[in-house]
């Protein structure tokens, strides 16, 4: 990169040079002109190269958000021509069913769960990656790879692993005289799988920005505790945690974002959603399962989005007295 | 890259305690990281050439009696695993190709082409950023559908094309370039075609490799969306078309079979990421926009 970087400008400015000795004789009123013109270029030199991707994300992106809404207040059945507007009715309906209960429940589980596995789980990792042995870049890519996979090749994998019958975990299990559970007929162990799964494809996430948050941590800080004879759980404890909060912080927020939206490993290792139908796959049961409810679909999106709302906007603010402070 | 089971080398002083601390303290833990990863893949693997007679047993056994290929025909006569492969790829190559071209465009032209209110513009895309793509299914698929993109490989491209991630990583590094190399090219008589083409993208070549990277990966896995717009076989995609092998081969004995099914949906991006890795993770740990 560093040698294109020099070899541009240095061959710049024997053009400079003549353009430069032409440029004298010009008028300012024409250079104005130039100007102007040069804008009114500008102006659509922008266009064309920006309208067709903003066009696309306003189309596939903020438009649905505002039908969205407008869907959240029909009575309509997926595919059928006619929908009647009936206001909150589905907001109403949804928060006043047992559903709702379930649903934020199991919502609020696996996202506390998942996001508290991956990151406490991913604070070990990157303490193991921080530590000064051969092969940590190795081991680094390595735990990172499961989260770059896809969410239905992993959930297929790790479905056959619990498989009760023919799974390595049933086959543990036995060599220690125990049955393996039914992980897919009980709700709640469903749940558990899924929650498993999760963490094990995305700690890797967590432990590699974590590592980058311990690599920044001011070393002469750590010598000085260290020389004042604090050992490695003290040092780790009164001066990497409290300095790791943005880097932990950041985590929090982004984890919590995915792990609202997660949609692929639920619906490959478990597609009725007994028990471990989020608002996301409650909202896509609702319109694609088999009920077709397009406006009541509709209206836990909006649920969700505005969840997912609230949490960037804390993010947000966060970030600016980072900025602010640093 | 060394393997992490290689003999330890202590940075420090030699000693017999040094060497037992540093394997238990440093090999040990990422020797345990790097199995529990690597397990459950490598069992994928080992599965695959299973025979049902082999998976469908109570003592297990550890390795395929042959390296038998069986499994991989059985998933591709059992779903049309070659579509949906082909599928995949165009909608991967097609779909990551238009984003990167279009990133690398709407970049430029915020931060090198004059434009009222082109902060605001800015603002709109890193919103849209934060705009979770799970809450347009709906919508997107009742527009799509409604212009006949249903089960149309354009259908599955189309609604994902707008790039935000892309736009924001190039711009953030167009950026850090300097001024300097843009203005002479422009007292060269450069237009913004070939300052872009000739001048920022060469030199930006890291960080479109990124963006691109990151982006293939996405296309490839991408499954909601494929799954709603498609529900014929011949439109479908890798991810979607395991969901239907899933279906098919739902009992003890399929599971080779499906195991087949994910190494072919899974090997393709473990590769790449084998060989480019730092460009991957570097991507997707930027900042607060992760995939």
């Amino acid at each position: 990169m560093t040698p294109q970087l020099t070899a541009k400008p240095g061959r710049a400015p024997a053009h400079t040079a003549t353009v430069r000795a032409k440029e004298p004789g010009g008028a300012t009123a024409r250079n104005r002109k130039r100007w102007s013109v040069r804008k009114r270029r500008d102006f659509f030199v922008f266009l064309a190269l920006a309208l067709p991707n903003l066009a696309l994300i306003a189309v596939f992106t903020y438009l649905p958000l505002i039908n969205n809404i407008y869907y959240s207040t029909l009575n309509w059945t997926l595919g059928s021509a006619s929908a009647t507007v009936v206001g909150l009715d589905n907001y109403v309906t949804f928060f006043t069913s047992p559903d709702a209960g379930k649903v934020l429940g199991t919502t609020a589980i696996f996202t506390i769960a998942t996001v508290g596995g991956s990151m406490v789980l991913g604070l070990l990792v990157a303490l193991a990656l921080n530590s000064k042995v051969h092969g940590t870049t190795f081991a680094r890519a390595a735990v990172f790879a499961p989260y770059v996979l896809s969410g239905v090749g992993v959930g297929l994998v790790w479905l056959f692993i619990f498989d009760p019958g023919y799974g390595v975990l049933s086959w543990l299990l036995r060599g220690l005289g125990q049955q393996s559970p039914q992980w897919i007929n009980d709700p709640q162990l469903s749940l558990l799988m899924v929650i498993i799964v999760y963490v094990w494809k995305n700690l890797g996430y967590c432990a590699v920005v974590f590592l980058a948050g311990l690599q920044s941590l001011p070393k002469d800080v750590m010598e000085a505790a260290a020389l004042d004879g604090a050992g490695n759980t003290r040092r780790f404890l009164s001066i990497s945690l409290p300095l790791l909060s943005p880097t932990t912080f950041f985590l929090l927020i982004t984890s919590m974002i995915s792990s609202l939206q997660a949609f692929d490993l639920i619906r490959i290792m478990t597609p009725l959603g007994n028990g471990t139908s989020t608002l996301i796959y409650e909202s896509y049961l609702q319109a694609f399962g088999a009920y077709n409810r397009a406006g009541y679909s509709a209206a836990i999106s909006v649920v969700l989005f505005v969840i997912l709302l609230i949490i960037t906007v804390l993010q947000l603010r966060f970030v600016e007295r980072k900025v602010h402070y640093s | 890259m060394t393997a992490p089971t290689a003999p330890a080398a202590p940075p420090r002083a030699f000693s017999r305690a040094n060497l037992a601390a540093t394997l238990a303290g440093g090999y040990l833990p990422l020797l345990i990281a790097v199995l529990v990863v690597f397990l459950p893949l490598l069992w994928m693997v080992l599965s695959s050439f299973k025979q049902p007679g082999e998976i469908v047993t109570l003592d297990l056994k550890l390795l395929p009696e042959a390296l038998n290929p069986d499994n991989y025909k059985v998933a591709m006569t059992a779903v049309p695993f070659g579509q949906f492969f082909l599928n995949s790829t165009i909608v991967t190559v097609v779909g990551a190709g238009i984003k990167v071209l279009l990133a690398i465009l709407t970049a430029y032209a915020l931060v090198f082409v004059r434009f009222p209110f082109r902060n605001v513009i800015f603002v709109l895309i890193l919103v849209a950023l934060m705009v979770p793509p799970q809450v347009s299914i709906l919508p997107n698929y009742i527009l799509i559908a409604g212009m006949g993109g249903k089960n149309t490989l354009w259908g599955i491209i189309l609604p994902g094309l707008g790039t935000a991630f892309g736009t924001f990583l190039l711009r953030q590094h167009f950026l850090t370039l300097p001024g300097s190399i843009l203005e002479a090219a422009e007292i060269d008589g450069a237009g913004h075609w070939r300052r872009l083409w000739q001048v920022v993208a060469p030199v930006s070549l890291p960080s479109i490799a990124t963006v691109a990277l990151v982006t293939v990966v996405s296309e490839w896995n991408e499954y909601i969306w494929p799954l709603i717009i498609t529900d014929k076989p011949e439109s479908m995609t890798l991810p979607v078309g395991l969901t239907l092998l899933q279906n098919s081969e739902s009992n003890g004995a399929g599971w080779g079979i499906m195991m087949a099914g994910a190494v072919l949906v899974i090997l393709p991006i473990l590769v790449v990421f084998a060989m480019l890795q730092r460009y991957i993770v570097a991507g997707l740990t930027q900042g607060s926009v992760t995939g």
